[in-house]
C-alpha cells in the first residue's frame, strides 16, 4: 500500500503540473498596461508554486516507495542535522521574502504613487445592486452630493446637489463605464449603502467599495474593446448579478459617446 | 505540582456521560458535537453544489423542507447565501476549531502529560455545553422568520450590521448569529485556559517541557493564540450588536441610504471590522491547524518507527507560526482600502510566516528518510495531510502579494487555497487522530480495510473538487455568486462548476463509510491491547479505554523524549517515556 501511495502522489504532481501547463481555462485576456508586471509577477510565483509542489510530492512518494517496504535491521536512530536545517531555512527564507519584496515593487509602483496628471478622473459609486459612475464634465470637477438628494425615483442616484454649479454639467450613467484607451485612468470608488468591491478581471484588479471612504485606483486601458465589471464583495441577495459594461474606446468614440451621454 | 486527591468515577449516568467532568467523556462529547457539525456542514455545501452547478433545478423534497428558501421548488439566492453563511460558520467553528483542538486535545492532552484530569474540571464541563448551547443557538436561526444571516461567516459590515433592511435573514437572524459566536468566543477562551495551566501545572514527574510530545506543543501553543484572539471577535461581536440594537455607529458611516432610505447612523467605519475581525480570524487558522500538525508529526514518527527530525525546530516552528500568525492579518484586506503601505508589510511578513511551514514539510520528509514505514490508515491520513497542507500552502505565495492578491481576491483561487490549506488538511488532521486514538479512546480498532477505503476515495475526490476550482478563480470567477448565468465569462465556465459538483457528491458520499467505520468498530472492532502502535507517549502507558482516573494512585515518571523509536541497544524499536534511563527492571 505504501507505494501504491508513492505513486499516488507522483501521478497527483504530474497531472496537476500538466493541466497547469496546459490549462484549458486561464487568465482573461489583458488589457490593462499596468496589469503586464502583474502578470509577469503572477506567471513567475506560480511557476515557483508549481515546482515547490511538484518537488515536495515527487519526494514524498520517493521515500514512502524506497522505504515503505520492510527491510533487515532497524530504522535510522536520527534526531538532528543542522547543516539540514539551516540550509532549507535559509534558502526558503531567501525565496519566500525574495518573492515579497518583487510583488511589493510592482504593488509599490501602482499604489503608492498618484495616477499621472492627464489622467481622467471617473467616479464609481456602488449601490445594492448596480454600479454608478460619473464623468465630471467640461469643467473638469464634480458637483457637491448630499446623501438626502439621494433618490431612486428620480434616476439621482448618487444624491447630486442641484444648488451647486459645478455639478451642472457631470455626466452620470449606470452599470455601463467608458474609458478612451491608452490614456490613464483615475477611479474614485466609493459606495452609497454596504461593501462592493468593483472588479474588472481584464484589468487585473478589485477595489472594495467603502461607505464613507472615495479610495483612488488608477489604469491605462489598451485594447478596445466590450469587457465586464463585477461586484466582488458581498453585498446581499443580488450580488451575483451585479454587473456593468465596461467599454474600452478610442479617443474620438469616447468623446462622441460622452458627448451623446451629457445630451441626455 | 499535582493534585492528589483521587476521585471515584460517578456512578450515575447523568454525571458520568452528560454533565461529566472528565476529559476523556468531555473529549468524546466535543468529537460527537463536532461530528455532528460535520455532517450538517457538509450537507450544507452539497445543497450550495446543487444549485451551483444547476441553478434552475426544481427540488421538491427541499421546497417541502424549506419553503421560503425554495420558491417555485428553486433554491433562491438568498437562500443560498443563508447556506454559505452556515456552511463556513459551522465548518470553522463547529468542527475545525471543536474537535482537533478541545475534542482530541482534552481527551489526549492530560494524558500524554501523566495528569488525571484538565486543571479546572468544571470549566471544562462549562465550555463544553456553553459550545453546545452557541452550535444550538445558531441553528435556530433555520426555524426563525427571514431565516439564517446572508453576510457570510465573515459577517462584514454594513450588510451585517443594518438589520432587516439588508435582507432577509439580517433580522433576527443575524442577531442570533451573533449571540452564537458571542457565546463560542467564551467557550473557547475557558478551554484555552484550561488548556494552558494543564500544560504548564499538570506535567507529571520528569516531564519537562522539552520531553512533551509535539501534539501538546501544538494544543499549547493553539489554546495560547486562542487565548489571545477569542476576545479580540467576542469584543467586535459585542461592538456590531450594539450597532445592530443600540444605535451605536462603530462600524457604519456617515451618509448611507439603504434601500432608499438615508441611515441615521454616522462616524464610524466598516474596515474597523475587517481589522477586529481578521486579527481573530487569522490567528484562528492556526488554531485550527496546529493541533493538525501535532497529530501529523506524532503519526509520522511513530510509523516511521524514527525519532521525529528536528524535535527542537518543530517546537520553535510551531511558537513561531503560532506569534508571526498574529502579525499577518492584513493579508485579507489588501483589496479593502487600507493604506497601500501597511498592505506591503503584511505582504512581506505573511511571506515570513511561510518559513516555519515549510521548515514543518522538511522536517516531516526528513523524518520519513531511513524509516521502517508501516502504511497504516492513519499513517496514510497523516501523509495526505502533508500532501493538503503542501498544496494549499503553495498558492499562499501568490495570495501574500498585494499586486496578485487584488485580482484573486474573494475569487475560487481563495476558496482552493483555504479549503485545501486549513480545512482539507486540518479534516484529514481528524481523520488521523481518530483512527489513531480510537483504540485508546475506547478499546476497539477501527476497521483498517475501510479507513484505507475511505482515504483513497476521499484524497482523490478532495484534489479532483479543489485543483480544478483553481481554473475558476485564474478565469476570475468570484465566490459567494449564487449561479453564474449573469455574466459572459462567467457562464463559460459552467461545465467545470458541473464537473466540481459531481466530484462534490461522490467525495461526500464517501464519508459514509467513516460513519460507518465509526460506529460499528465502537461494537464489533478488534479488541485492542494498551499499545496498539507500539508507540511511546504516556497515553500508551494506560489501558485501553483508560480508567477514569487514567493513571490510578501511582504517577508516572518519565525519564525520556516523546519520540524514542529505534533506540540502538534497547530490545524493541520503541522506548516507552516511562522507561528508566539505567535500564534497570523491577
Amino acid at each position: 500500500m505504501t507505494r501504491l501511495l508513492a505513486v499516488f502522489f507522483w501521478v497527483l504532481a504530474i497531472t496537476t503540473a500538466i493541466a497547469f501547463i496546459v490549462h484549458p481555462i486561464w487568465l482573461p485576456e489583458l488589457v490593462s498596461a499596468e496589469g503586464v508586471e502583474v502578470d509577469s509577477q503572477l506567471i513567475f510565483t506560480l511557476e515557483i508554486a508549481g515546482v515547490a509542489f511538484v518537488a515536495a510530492h515527487l519526494l514524498l512518494g520517493a521515500f514512502l516507495w524506497r522505504f515503505g517496504r520492510r527491510r533487515p535491521g532497524p530504522a535510522l536512530y536520527w534526531h538532528e542535522d543542522s547543516r539540514f536545517e539551516i540550509t532549507w531555512t535559509i534558502v526558503t527564507a531567501i525565496v519566500f521574502v525574495g518573492l515579497g519584496l518583487q510583488g511589493s515593487r510592482i504593488w509599490a509602483r501602482e499604489y503608492l504613487t498618484d495616477a499621472p496628471a492627464n489622467a481622467l478622473t471617473i467616479e464609481v459609486m456602488g449601490q445594492q445592486f448596480a454600479w454608478n459612475f460619473r464623468y465630471p464634465g467640461p469643467d473638469g470637477k464634480f458637483g457637491r452630493t448630499r446623501p438626502d438628494k439621494v433618490s431612486d425615483a428620480d434616476g439621482n442616484y448618487i444624491g447630486l446637489d442641484d444648488s451647486d454649479p459645478a455639478g451642472n454639467d457631470d455626466i452620470m450613467t449606470q452599470n455601463i463605464i467608458a474609458v478612451p484607451v491608452n490614456r490613464p485612468v483615475k477611479l474614485i470608488v466609493r459606495s452609497r449603502d454596504v461593501l462592493h468591491s468593483f472588479f474588472v478581471p481584464v484589468l487585473r484588479f478589485k477595489q472594495d467599495a467603502v461607505p464613507g471612504m472615495g479610495i483612488p485606483v488608477h489604469f491605462t486601458a489598451t485594447k478596445i474593446g466590450e469587457y465586464e465589471v463585477a461586484c466582488a464583495e458581498l453585498c446581499g441577495m443580488q450580488h451575483y448579478k451585479m454587473r456593468a459594461r465596461f467599454l474600452v474606446m478610442s479617443d474620438a468614440d469616447f468623446n462622441a459617446w460622452l458627448k451623446a451621454r451629457s445630451a441626455q | 505540582m499535582q493534585h492528589t486527591a483521587v476521585h471515584a468515577a460517578p456512578r450515575s449516568f447523568i454525571r458520568r456521560y452528560i454533565f461529566s467532568t472528565d476529559h476523556k467523556v468531555i473529549g468524546i462529547q466535543y468529537i460527537l458535537l463536532g461530528l455532528f457539525s460535520a455532517i450538517l456542514g457538509t450537507t450544507l455545501s452539497m445543497m450550495m453544489r446543487m444549485r451551483l452547478a444547476w441553478p434552475n433545478l426544481a427540488t421538491p423534497f427541499l421546497a417541502h423542507l424549506f419553503p421560503t428558501g425554495f420558491p417555485g421548488g428553486v433554491m433562491s439566492p438568498e437562500f443560498y447565501l443563508s447556506l454559505l453563511t452556515l456552511h463556513g460558520t459551522i465548518m470553522v467553528f463547529f468542527l475545525l476549531t471543536t474537535v482537533p483542538l478541545s475534542g482530541f486535545g482534552n481527551y489526549i492532552l492530560p494524558i500524554q502529560l501523566g495528569a488525571r484530569d484538565m486543571a479546572f474540571p468544571v470549566l471544562n464541563m462549562l465550555s463544553f455545553w456553553a459550545t453546545f448551547a452557541g452550535l444550538m443557538v445558531l441553528l435556530s436561526t433555520l426555524f426563525i422568520q427571514g431565516g439564517p444571516p446572508i453576510s457570510g461567516w465573515t459577517a462584514y459590515p454594513p450588510l451585517s450590521a443594518l438589520g432587516q433592511i439588508a435582507g432577509p435573514g439580517e433580522g433576527k437572524g443575524q442577531t442570533i448569529w451573533i449571540i452564537s459566536i458571542a457565546i463560542f468566543c467564551l467557550a473557547s477562551l475557558l478551554t484555552a485556559l484550561n488548556f494552558i495551566t494543564t500544560t504548564l501545572n499538570m506535567r507529571t514527574r520528569g516531564m519537562s517541557l522539552m520531553r512533551m510530545p509535539l501534539t501538546v506543543w501544538a494544543w499549547f501553543t493553539a489554546a495560547t493564540v486562542a487565548l489571545l484572539a477569542f476576545p479580540v471577535l467576542l469584543g467586535g461581536a459585542i461592538l456590531l450588536l450594539l450597532d445592530r440594537l443600540a444605535g451605536t455607529s462603530f462600524f457604519l458611516a456617515a451618509g448611507m441610504v439603504v434601500s432608499g432610505k438615508l441611515v441615521p447612523n454616522s462616524g464610524g467605519s466598516p474596515i474597523l471590522w475587517q481589522h477586529l475581525f481578521w486579527f481573530f480570524g487569522h490567528p484562528e487558522v492556526y488554531i485550527i491547524i496546529l493541533p493538525g500538525m501535532g497529530i501529523t508529526s506524532h503519526i509520522i514518527s511513530t510509523f516511521s518507527r524514527k525519532p521525529i527530525f528536528a524535535y527542537r525546530a518543530m517546537v520553535i516552528a510551531t511558537f513561531s507560526i503560532g506569534f508571526i500568525g498574529f502579525i499577518v492579518w492584513g493579508h485579507h484586506m489588501f483589496a479593502s482600502g487600507m493604506s497601500p503601505l501597511a498592505g506591503m508589510v503584511f505582504s512581506v511578513l505573511t511571506l515570513t510566516v511561510g518559513v516555519p511551514s515549510a521548515i514543518k514539510v522538511f522536517n516531516w520528509l526528513a523524518t520519513l528518510w531511513g524509516g521502517q514505514i508501516r502504511c497504516t490508515a492513519s499513517m496514510m491520513y497523516a501523509l495526505g495531510f502533508v500532501s493538503f497542507f503542501v498544496s494549499g500552502g503553495v498558492t499562499g505565495l501568490l495570495l501574500a502579494q498585494p499586486a496578485i492578491d487584488v485580482y484573486f481576491h474573494d475569487t475560487y483561487f481563495v476558496v482552493a487555497h483555504f479549503h485545501m490549506i486549513m480545512g482539507l488538511a486540518a479534516v484529514f488532521g481528524i481523520f488521523a487522530a481518530l483512527q489513531f486514538w480510537f483504540p485508546k479512546m475506547f478499546g476497539r480498532y477501527m476497521s483498517e480495510g475501510l479507513g484505507k477505503l475511505h482515504f483513497w476515495i476521499t484524497i482523490i475526490g478532495v484534489y479532483s473538487i479543489f485543483i480544478p476550482m483553481h481554473f475558476l478563480g485564474m478565469a476570475g470567477a468570484p465566490r459567494r455568486y449564487a449561479q453564474f448565468t449573469e455574466f459572459t465569462y462567467l457562464a463559460k465556465l459552467q461545465p467545470l462548476a458541473v464537473h466540481i459538483s459531481w466530484a462534490a457528491f461522490i467525495t461526500g458520499a464517501a464519508q459514509l463509510i467513516l460513519l460507518f467505520n465509526i460506529f460499528w468498530s465502537m461494537r464489533f472492532g478488534k479488541k485492542a491491547p494498551a499499545n496498539p502502535w507500539q508507540a511511546t507517549t504516556l497515553e500508551w502507558v494506560i489501558p485501553s479505554p483508560p480508567p477514569h482516573d487514567n493513571f490510578g494512585d501511582v504517577d508516572p515518571v518519565v525519564y525520556r523524549g516523546p519520540y524514542e523509536f529505534s533506540v540502538p541497544g534497547a530490545p524493541e524499536d520503541f522506548t516507552l517515556q516511562t522507561e528508566p534511563t539505567t535500564g534497570g527492571a523491577d
